[in-house]
């Protein structure tokens, strides 16, 4: 099935997704927490009035970009290709900021922690936000932005 | 100390987890959202892989009296589907789809791609206040 789709990363994407997993278990099992990301920036910025102490939060948001380093170091570099202009990702970040704050999670908290948990708010929002992402990204498709 | 530790190693795997499948790349993520052109399946592979692990730790977790470094667990524990859910969902998704980046791979894109990632992780933590100031 797969070969239909030769540009797809199946292996790479299966190994860091069970690198993702392993730690977001390890914040569960070590530090009772939820490793939602959104969540945890907000707070290491000083932005939410709730959630894991200010310290654990930076922390763990100062990892996220050390772990991308090292992989680029150990892999040779990591291949992205970024909108040709600055203003999708400021469109973009602005909304996925206010939408993460106000639906009280991201891929990681809601679609990872929260749906392997099987809590209905989080498979609820997980299939909003990947139906809300296919929609936008059709309409960007069919008016020619992509 | 020991707390710090356990969160700069899970960040540092998370990191190192999306760097390494190829979510850190915003095309590959629209590529996934983009069912009507090239369509890429990985991020249903990292999203899977994910899930595998984490669902253990859930079964774990049910076993444990408190986390081995804290002293209590702090989860969670409203199954509420109101208006706020479902509205931030869809935003969150709009936003995904435009930039092909979520909060994670735009952090970690500080690392790989200074510029843009600071554009968007800029208007990330504006986009956060605006939700703190208007609530």
């Amino acid at each position: 099935m797969l070969a239909a789709f030769p540009h797809a990363m199946p292996v790479e994407g299966l190994i860091g997704g069970l690198g993702i997993g392993v730690a977001a278990a390890l914040m569960l099992l070590g530090l009772g927490r939820i490793a939602g990301v959104s969540g945890l920036a907000a707070r290491a910025a000083g932005i939410a009035a709730a959630g894991s102490p200010r310290g654990i939060a930076i922390a763990f948001v100062i990892g996220l970009p050390l772990g991308g380093w090292i992989v680029a170091l150990m892999t040779g570099g990591i291949k992205t290709e970024f909108p040709p202009s600055l203003i999708p990702l400021i469109i973009g970040g602005l909304l996925v900021g206010y939408g993460t704050r106000l639906g009280s999670g991201c891929t990681s908290g809601h679609g990872v922690c929260g749906m392997s948990r099987l809590s209905p708010r989080s498979l609820i929002a997980t299939a909003i936000f990947m139906a809300s992402g296919f929609l936008t990204v059709a309409l960007m498709r069919i008016g020619g932005m992509l | 100390m020991k707390q710090f530790l356990v969160a700069l190693i899970a960040g540092t795997l998370i990191g190192a987890g999306l760097a390494f499948s190829g979510m850190a790349d915003p095309a590959r993520v629209q590529g996934f959202l983009d069912l009507l052109g090239n369509w890429d399946p990985t991020l249903a592979f990292v999203m899977g892989g994910a899930i595998i692990p984490m669902a253990i730790a859930w079964i774990v977790q049910r076993r444990l009296a408190r986390p081995l470094a804290d002293a209590h667990f702090s989860l969670p524990e409203t199954s509420l589907i109101d208006r706020p859910l479902v509205v931030g969902a869809i935003l969150f998704g709009v936003g995904w789809g435009i930039s092909g980046l979520c909060p994670g791979p735009g952090l970690v894109n500080l690392a790989i791609n200074p510029l843009p990632a600071l554009a968007f992780v800029a208007a990330l933590l504006a986009g956060m206040i605006a939700h703190r100031v208007t609530s």
